[in-house]
């Protein structure tokens, strides 16, 4: 039996599996459904959740923080950083907006984890 | 100004616990020193957050959010004051509290500290060799790429391989530092397996385990770091340097409970280096109680929520009335590293956290007459058990052990 861990959450369920070419015939060890697409997507096409930052204009603070609404195929994660450096918002943004749709054709989008206010030019 | 509870700190223990006092129909003033309220969530943009608690994963950010939004439906009740430092706390329940509107004195029936914790500095590693520039704490690094936005070097070595340690790695890479190794004294990885395999595996960044750095040198800013193997008693094995050629030496090597305010008036526990509490939230001083981080480093934020509204209702109770025995002492037995909390007070079940020693396959944990099993053990997870209070009830003392199986 081969072990993986699972990192979608913080509980890292240490799943042990059986796969014959590429499918699954035995897994025990996931706490929840997660670890099976988890082990499916880790045979075939390892994806992660890639939170990071983009510029704000006219922000109160420089950046906003994002991260992708699902996981990304993991070789695409170089391309999404040098996407992302190149991203400018207007303030003001609000926790969850969506601020690339679809990137890079993955089906995920990226969405803001946090508010930034619009700097008061008073 | 007058209040029923004063609320030190704003971070996951101070809202939460600023909540559970309005819940109680008490008047709450939550005093925070940073501009906005979250603590240090507001600096962690990774996700592994809320999980326990939300059911979802969440960053830190966006974890602070939901706290803040849950503050702001209690503006009749709670006050919250930022940009507010709060300079000293005096026996008579008087504290001193400064802002940039002035200085003033808050007088209060209870306080809830929740100051969180401060990391430990490069200072009291004690490594020979020069003082340049390019050394940064995970945290002050953390804060200049994340709310800053600046970037903070080209080549970087990372010591210390716990969640955070780990989780710097990979922001770095992501935004263009070359990490060239993370550096561990432990035999094994500090942090959590997830953590090693998204943040180091996925990045091919190098984890060199047994390992410490004996020497720093550069003139203006760091040049080279120099890394040696070391034996069981983490001592340098002569010969076995490795010198980095790096511009940035990034330093996670744990997280310290920040009580010096309270140093007078409350005692702290020696394992913990936190503010020594019962399961009621309550310190060894009756009006003081306290949460978070700055009783013992919690690995989840959802932990250090749940302990904020726990000291958030005791202390509410406590100004409507009620009294607490302190309890009957907690104590770490075979292959525990700490416990918390220290004391047992017999009002409920009781919520007990619990870090081993050495990481073990399977162990049977043990308090009183309770007991589970549990495996795969490792210190960096603590342990949480729910102890019925039937099976504590006699006891003049709680002894914690951890027996291999
Ligand atoms: C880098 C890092 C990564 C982490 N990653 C995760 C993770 O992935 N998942 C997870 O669940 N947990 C994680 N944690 C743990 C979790 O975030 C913390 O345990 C938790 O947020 C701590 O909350 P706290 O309220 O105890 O302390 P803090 O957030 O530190 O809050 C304390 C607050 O008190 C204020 N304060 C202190 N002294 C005074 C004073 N005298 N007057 C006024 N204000 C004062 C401070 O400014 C601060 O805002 C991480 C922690 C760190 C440091």
């Amino acid at each position: 039996m081969e072990k993986i861990v699972c990192v979608l959450c913080p509980m890292g369920c240490k799943i042990k599996y059986e796969a014959v070419d590429g499918k699954i015939v035995s897994i025990e060890g996931n706490r929840c459904p997660r670890g099976i697409a988890y082990l499916e997507d880790e045979l075939k096409e390892p994806k992660r959740i890639v939170p990071t930052s983009v510029k704000v204009l006219s922000g109160e603070m420089p950046l906003v923080s994002v991260k992708t609404s699902k996981p990304i195929p993991k070789r695409l994660i170089p391309q999404f950083m040098d996407l992302i450096k190149k991203v400018e918002v207007e303030a003001p943004v609000n926790v969850g907006d969506v601020i690339l749709r679809n990137v890079l054709d993955s089906g995920a989008d990226v969405v803001a984890t946090r508010s930034v206010k619009r700097i008061s030019s008073a | 100004m007058k209040t029923d509870v004063l609320v030190i700190g704003a971070g996951a223990a101070g809202m939460a616990a600023a909540i559970a006092a309005a819940k109680n129909g008490l008047k709450v003033i939550v005093a925070e020193r940073d501009e906005i309220t979250g603590g240090i969530l507001n600096q962690c943009i990774h996700n592994g957050f809320g999980l326990h608690y939300f059911r979802e994963e969440l960053t830190g950010p966006e974890y602070a959010e939901r706290f803040r939004e849950r503050l702001s439906e209690y503006t009749d009740a709670i006050q919250v004051l930022t940009d507010c430092h709060v300079l000293k706390l005096n026996r008579d329940k008087k504290a001193l509290l400064v802002s940039p509107k002035g200085v003033f004195e808050l007088e209060t029936k209870v306080v809830i500290y929740a100051a969180g914790a401060r990391e430990r500095p490069f200072g009291s590693l004690m490594i020979p060799g020069d003082r340049p520039s390019g050394i940064f704490t995970a945290g002050v690094a953390q804060r200049l790429m994340n709310i800053d936005n600046r970037k903070i070097g080209n080549r970087a070595l990372i010591v210390g391989s716990g969640d955070i340690g780990m989780i710097m790695a990979r922001r770095l890479t992501l935004e263009g530092t070359e990490v060239v190794g993370v550096v561990e004294r432990l035999p094994y990885p500090g942090g959590l397996l997830r953590n090693v395999i998204q943040c180091l595996k996925d990045f091919n960044i190098p984890l060199y385990l047994s390992s410490t750095v004996v020497e720093v040198r550069g003139k203006e800013r760091l040049e080279e770091v120099v890394v040696a193997k070391v034996d069981e008693q983490f001592r340098p094995i002569p010969g076995t340097e490795k010198i980095f050629k790096v511009d940035t030496l990034v330093l996670s090597v744990g997280l310290i409970p920040q009580v010096e305010m309270l140093d007078s008036l409350v005692s702290l526990d020696a394992r913990t280096r936190g503010i020594a509490c019962s399961s009621t939230g309550q310190s060894s001083c009756e009006w003081i109680f306290a949460a978070g981080n700055c009783t013992a480093i919690f690995d989840l934020v959802d932990y250090v929520t749940r302990e904020g509204e726990r000291a958030g209702e005791y202390a509410s109770r406590y100004v409507i009335g009620e009294r607490f025995t302190r309890g009957v002492p907690i104590v770490p037995g075979e292959n525990v590293m700490l416990t918390f909390p220290n004391f047992y007070s017999d009002v409920d079940d009781l919520t007990l956290y619990v870090r081993c020693r050495k990481p073990m396959e399977r162990a049977v944990l043990k308090v009183g007459s309770f007991e589970r099993v549990f495996e795969d053990l490792i210190p960096s997870e603590m342990i949480v058990v729910k102890v019925p209070r039937q099976k504590l009830t006699g006891l003049g003392r709680i002894e914690v052990t951890l027996q291999e199986v």
